[in-house]
């Protein structure tokens, strides 16, 4: 048999106590140079992407496309059927009588805009995603109740296990740990 | 008020959101999801009770499958009963849930954090409800996809001119899209759920729905933004929906119907009827599941204020409604609303004056918007009346129109009542399920409004803030 392969390393875990603390955590990895990292909350800390020097979310460009494409196809579905495949007069109304289709031009861009809101978000997100090297970590099951968190990933170029360890744990980390990928 | 004293929190300066000395996050979670661990004897109580009355809507519904609407009280003049009356009295209902997620939201409303789970868990399965009344009432239920513009092989398309087939599309776009919000915010708490999880099963429950949500920050930008997207999308649509619903009855020729106050008067109707039944939901909810510091006195309070605005918008709907008919001359519009208030129904229009504009304006008085026994009276009140505004609307302007000699009187069967009854059953029924094996408050969201959320939070006794 082969012998046993030294296991891969995802990172390093650093925990904290609280949302002050990771804030001010976050602002000194990012001014550090890292790149491959990633702080973890239990809610959406206030501006905390701004602490991480994270860009704006492309979300918005998503929805308003699949809104467009909605309210659009809508339209040309009603327009189509009342005036070139079943023409027919209703209470005297004219073919295209397109004051009465807003109701579900509306309806459905609104429907389409959030199909894009949701799967969009899942998509950039790359969500669902049920294994995470994370979850190896014990301590990184309280995340989701209480505790914040920074992970600096072994593929940044800056990454160095001794020196990384170093920085987090001056940045006020309660708890360093190493975690397997 | 002197009598009255509220913890204010150390930052805002305002009412405390979560109430009780040194909270952390950790007793927020506790607090939500422990009564999920072990159901109480109160909730197997209030679980058998809905699953009777579900029993009951469902032998309804199989003998009106077998025999058809004929069971009902439908006649000629009245052939939109009660199927429509409960139809829009469901709907309205779901309206408050969108209202505190959506438009609170967008203003920023942050005592809308621990109230808007239920509140959209509400909106769902009252649409639920609403969907079974016009299902069935097509008599055809297995026919119920014709609304839809599917190829078909008689080369037909559906009549986009029709509101009825615009309340399709309102009406199904409301339920996703409501859906949709409803789980997004669901996401971080189903992973609170899988990560506090003490048996595999649950475990793998809530961790194959929580998609493996982490609380990564990266994804809590796209997520914070695809929430507030969902938000501005749902508002406007909120407003349409019950607007659509509205032009059921404006868009016809019929008077009392005919109207163009329709449309704000129904969303008004819709949040009054909603915000009463989530304050029937909430307050046993929060005494019997100990809710009581998270769904606070401010709360109640500020839910409450919003039923006495929306009750005197309807009150107000009803007077210019009566000044219209006379103020346009139109002797057929007179005599309808005559009619209304003082024809063959004017129990049915007193009733309803009397728990729509009268019973709300109680909560003028701050003993009485405290106390939550006479908030669940005042809930049950609105309630009532607000059904009855659907019957009054509905019956009275039917069964005297243009032709007298087809005038007659509307009274409804035992199955009418018995499927109405019945969705109540369905409605509990699932709200049941939600509080047993959901979160009924938005736990993440009830963190991020707490004082130590904030990253410029001080630990008190840190010296400088307040210790």
């Amino acid at each position: 048999m082969s012998k046993p392969t030294k296991k891969k390393v995802f990172g390093l875990l650093a925990e904290y106590d609280s949302a002050r603390a990771v804030y001010h955590a976050c602002e000194q990895v990012r001014d550090a140079g890292y790149k491959v990292w990633d702080s973890y909350t239990p809610f959406a800390v206030h501006n905390l992407d701004k602490a991480m020097g994270l860009g704006p979310s492309v979300l918005p460009w998503i929805v308003f496309a699949m809104g467009m494409t909605g309210a659009s196809l809508a339209m040309l579905l009603q327009w189509w059927t009342s005036t070139v495949d079943y023409p027919i007069i209703i209470a005297g109304k004219p073919y295209f009588s397109w004051q009465a289709y807003v109701p579900v031009t509306f309806e459905l861009g609104v429907l389409f805009s959030a199909f894009g809101a949701v799967f969009g978000m899942l998509g950039l997100n790359r969500l669902p995603m049920w294994y995470h090297s994370l979850f190896n970590s014990d301590r990184f099951a309280r995340v989701t109740d209480d505790k914040f968190f920074i992970a600096i990933e072994a593929r940044d170029p800056k990454f160095d296990p001794q020196k990384t360890r170093e920085l987090l744990e001056k940045t006020g980390a309660v708890h360093v740990e190493e975690v397997e990928d | 008020m002197a009598q009255y004293h509220d913890e204010l929190d150390p930052i805002t300066g305002r009412k405390e959101l979560v109430e009780g000395h040194n909270v952390t996050f950790h007793d927020v979670t506790e607090a939500v999801a422990r009564p999920i661990d072990a159901p109480s004897p109160r909730w197997w109580i209030a679980f058998i009770l809905s699953s009777g009355l579900l029993g009951v809507y469902l032998v309804s519904i199989a003998y009106l499958l077998y025999m058809g609407t004929g069971i009902w009280g439908l006649n000629n003049p009245v052939a939109w009963g009660w199927a429509i009356v409960n139809f829009v009295f469901w709907v309205g209902i779901g309206h408050a849930g969108t209202l505190i997620s959506a438009i609170l939201f967008l203003f920023r409303q942050k005592w809308r954090t621990s109230i808007n789970r239920a509140a959209e868990a509400m909106t769902i399965f009252a649409v639920i409800c609403a969907l079974q009344f016009p299902t069935f009432h097509t008599g055809r239920p297995w026919f119920i996809y014709w609304p839809l513009p599917l190829p078909n092989q008689m080369q037909m398309w559906p009549n986009f001119r029709s509101p009825l087939l615009w309340d399709v599309f309102a009406v199904s776009t409301y339920f996703t899209v409501s859906l949709l919000f409803w789980y997004v915010g669901l996401i971080p708490d189903l992973a609170t759920m899988r990560d506090r999880a003490k048996t595999p099963i649950r475990r793998f429950a809530y961790g194959l729905f929580a998609l493996g949500w982490r609380g990564s920050t990266r994804h809590w930008v796209n997520y914070e933004k695809a929430y507030m997207i969902l938000a501005g999308l749902s508002t406007p649509l909120v407003l349409s929906v019950h607007t659509i619903v509205s032009f059921d009855f404006a868009v016809s020729q019929l008077p009392g119907w005919h109207t163009t106050i329709f449309p704000p008067y129904f969303v008004a109707g819709a949040i009054f009827s909603g915000f009463a039944m989530v304050l029937t939901l909430l307050l046993p909810l929060r005494a019997w599941f100990k809710l009581e510091h998270l769904i606070t006195m401010k709360h109640l309070e500020n839910m409450a204020k919003i039923i006495l605005l929306t009750g005197t918008m309807v009150g107000y709907a009803y007077g210019m409604e009566f000044f219209i008919a006379w103020y346009s001359g139109n002797p057929y519009e007179s005599f309808a609303f005559a009619n209304r208030a003082f024809g063959d129904y004017w129990w049915a229009y007193w009733i309803m004056v009397s728990c729509n504009v009268i019973s709300p304006q109680l909560i003028w008085f701050k003993s009485i918007r405290r106390n939550v026994v006479w908030l669940f009276i005042i809930s049950i009140f609105v309630n009532i009346g607000m059904w009855f505004e659907r019957f009054v609307i509905t019956v009275t302007s039917l069964h005297h129109d243009f032709l007298p000699s087809s005038w007659d009187y509307y009274s409804p069967t035992i199955w009418d009542v018995s499927t109405l009854l019945g969705s109540f059953g369905l409605f509990f029924f699932l709200f049941c399920l939600f509080v047993r094996y959901l979160p009924s408050i938005a736990i993440g969201e009830v963190k991020s409004v707490m004082p130590q959320a904030d990253p410029h939070y001080h630990e008190p006794g840190h010296g400088k803030e307040k210790h």
